[in-house]
């Protein structure tokens, strides 16, 4: 990576740093500053966006570990978000659990629901788990809805306002404080989690599997590491969406809704955290404008339009991806930021 | 005994329907390695197509299908040409992501074309009912399974006769020496999706005049992929083969084991269930050819 004019790594500490200079810390806290201050600013309307992106944008990290690092390609995700939403919404509504405990249950528990359908993956791969993790969609979908008694089946659950202590999380602007939060680490976990041996082994994985297990990287443990890692963050984005509506329903985790989170992973580019994070937001900016041009344009042209708007944009922007930019938004950044390292005396304009 | 019968008339029915959107998804995948998750979609496009020839336009049978069948090409030119070309060597998950960006492109100009109602056209195709004792034969059993083998035995004959048929063939064996001798993998790879597309739109026209077109139609698509790996990805024969293994098992476990469950719609997932079954315990399926790789 190219580091900034006058910047130099002299020692192991600032080679591993994340953040190389005063710089680039400044616009870190800058940019967390402003994400704490944004409900001063902004509407409700705003703010619930931007609660919905930060829910994105972990469940998003969970794929991006699974698919992106370690290359097992999931499309059943929001299946893994319904088993975290729907534990951690039992919990606090059967058995009064509190909503700091019921969260990690609902992570804990995704990510032993990863772990049983991550097994197929140590026999298959490329299409063949594809289709796996979808039917493990469907089958978590339907057993949720079987289990009538407990999750309420069809018909939903009301779960209780989320509580922290004596705080209630049932203001917005709360709620988006702790979405915020969790968000910022989940993001931070995330990048360590692929720096660390196992995030090396995911790779090695990835890129060729037979080599990694000839070099005696376990295939066995760290396939499953994966899928329960990438599972808990999807337990932890599902319960924070069940408890934001305290409601919890197998609508809120529509197949297509998988579909969507491996599209941002796409648009994000695939493998890099920072990918993740632009992917889930451009992808729900992308939905924002659908939401506000959709009755435009239904009117416009026909009642249906707003409909189909949804789905063609979607469709198209994945494959105008797919086609031109493969490695996604976040390789795009980084050919901007090497521009204009040098600028505006660069020679060449470098990798 | 007259229920257990019927249950199987009716996974019969359902099993042509599932072995049908199998071929054109089997052919794509023998002869250019991609899965095409909107066959599905095929079969949607091509219900409403039935409708907007033989309703809205008025035109007799034979030239709605011949006219759909042109449709058909065209568009199958065109997936191939602007979507599947440029992802031409790309990653499995590249050329599935771009299949399912299809799938929803497709959806969603059925949903801007015909506003994704139900749309009748019973009665302008000839219906065959079929009483055998007590168990009648649904049309649609009849319909599929004779499309199925009029389908089948075309591509048979085009495989087995055609110089394109041995190019696809030849393509599906291996590529490299195809390419070596001179034969358009591209022209192969644009056949390969001509024919995908115009079987899933006359599939999607009969069904469309037995039961009506609407966006069901597509979601056949998905559990269809269930028939492909339990038949084996390459396979033709085994794609119907399972189809109809599929389809009877399906409706017979439905109708046995539904009243004891509580929420029921055990059809609706019979056959993930198989799916994950097969994928743990014989990834190559029924007839498909096997691979062996152990890492």
């Amino acid at each position: 990576m190219a580091l900034g004019i006058g910047t130099f790594q002299e020692n192991y500490a600032q080679d591993m740093s994340i953040f190389h200079s005063p710089l680039q810390w400044g616009s870190v806290l800058v940019f967390i500053l402003f994400l704490f201050t944004c409900p001063l600013f902004f509407s409700d309307r705003i703010l619930t966006i931007l609660t919905m992106m930060g829910i994105s944008v972990i469940s998003v990290h969970g794929l991006n570990i699974l698919t992106g690092y370690c290359g097992q390609i999931s499309i059943g995700h929001a299946g893994f978000m319904a088993v975290g939403g729907y534990t951690s919404a039992v919990l606090c509504a059967k058995l009064g659990a509190p909503f700091w405990a019921a969260l990690p249950c609902g992570a804990l528990a995704a990510g032993i629901a990863g772990l049983i359908f991550g097994l197929p993956s140590l026999k298959i791969k490329g299409f063949y788990l594809i289709m796996a993790t979808i039917a493990a969609h469907f089958i978590i979908i339907w057993t949720i809805i079987q289990l009538h008694s407990i999750t309420g089946g069809a018909d939903g659950l009301s779960v209780p306002r989320a509580k922290i202590g004596s705080i209630s999380l049932s203001s917005k602007t709360n709620y988006f404080y702790m979405v915020m939060g969790l968000t910022c680490l989940a993001t931070l976990v995330a990048k360590n989690i692929v720096r660390t041996k196992a995030g090396r082994a995911f790779i090695a994985i990835r890129d060729n599997d037979l080599a990694a297990e000839v070099m005696g990287v376990s295939l066995w443990s760290y396939k499953l590491q994966a899928f329960f890692i990438g599972c808990v963050y999807a337990g932890v984005a599902g319960s924070l969406l069940t408890h934001y509506y305290s409601f919890a329903s197998t609508d809120q985790f529509p197949f297509m809704d998988s579909v969507w989170y491996l599209g941002m992973l796409i648009v994000g580019g695939m493998g890099s955290t920072t990918g993740a994070v632009l992917g889930a937001v451009a992808l729900k900016l992308l939905d924002e404008l659908v939401t506000i041009a959709g009755p435009i344009l239904s009117a416009a042209v026909a009642p249906q339009a707003a409909a189909s708007l949804a789905l063609i944009s979607h469709g198209l922007v994945i494959i105008i991806f797919l086609i031109f930019e493969p490695r996604g938004l976040h390789h795009r950044w980084e050919m901007i930021k090497a521009y204009f390292r040098l600028w505006p005396f660069s020679h060449e304009v470098s990798e | 005994m007259t229920f257990f019968l019927q249950l199987v008339v009716t996974g019969l029915a359902q099993g042509m329907v599932y072995a049908l959107i199998a071929i054109g998804f089997v052919i794509i995948l023998k002869c250019s390695e991609v899965f095409n998750i909107a066959q599905g979609h095929f079969v949607l496009i091509g219900g409403y197509l039935g409708f907007t020839f033989l309703v809205t336009f008025g035109l007799p049978i034979w030239a709605a299908l011949g006219m759909a069948i042109v449709t058909a090409v065209i568009m199958g030119l065109l997936i191939e040409r602007l979507i599947l070309r440029p992802l031409l060597g790309e990653p499995v998950l590249a050329v599935v992501m771009a299949t399912i960006a299809l799938s929803t492109i497709l959806g969603g100009l059925a949903t801007l074309l015909w506003g994704a109602e139900y749309k009748a056209y019973h009665g302008l195709l000839p219906t065959i009912t079929l009483k055998i004792g007590e168990i009648s034969i649904p049309s649609e059993s009849l319909i599929g399974l004779i499309v199925s083998v009029i389908c089948v035995g075309i591509l048979m004959l085009l495989f087995r006769y055609t110089k394109i048929g041995l190019a696809m063939r030849a393509t599906a064996e291996d590529l490299q020496v195809v390419q070596s001798v001179g034969i358009r993998a591209t022209t192969v790879y644009a056949v390969s999706w001509i024919i995908a597309s115009v079987v899933g739109v006359i599939g999607g026209i009969l069904l469309g005049g037995v039961s009506g077109a609407n966006m069901d139609l597509a979601n056949i698509g998905l559990k269809a992929f269930a028939v492909v790996l339990l038949g084996g990805v390459n396979s033709v024969g085994g794609a119907i083969v399972a189809g109809i293994i599929l389809g009877m098992l399906e409706n017979v476990a439905a109708g046995y084991l539904d009243p004891l469950l509580p929420g029921g719609a055990l059809a609706q997932v019979f056959p993930f269930f198989v799916m994950i079954i097969v994928l743990i315990f014989r990834p190559y399926g029924l007839f498909g050819l096997v691979r062996i790789e152990r890492v």
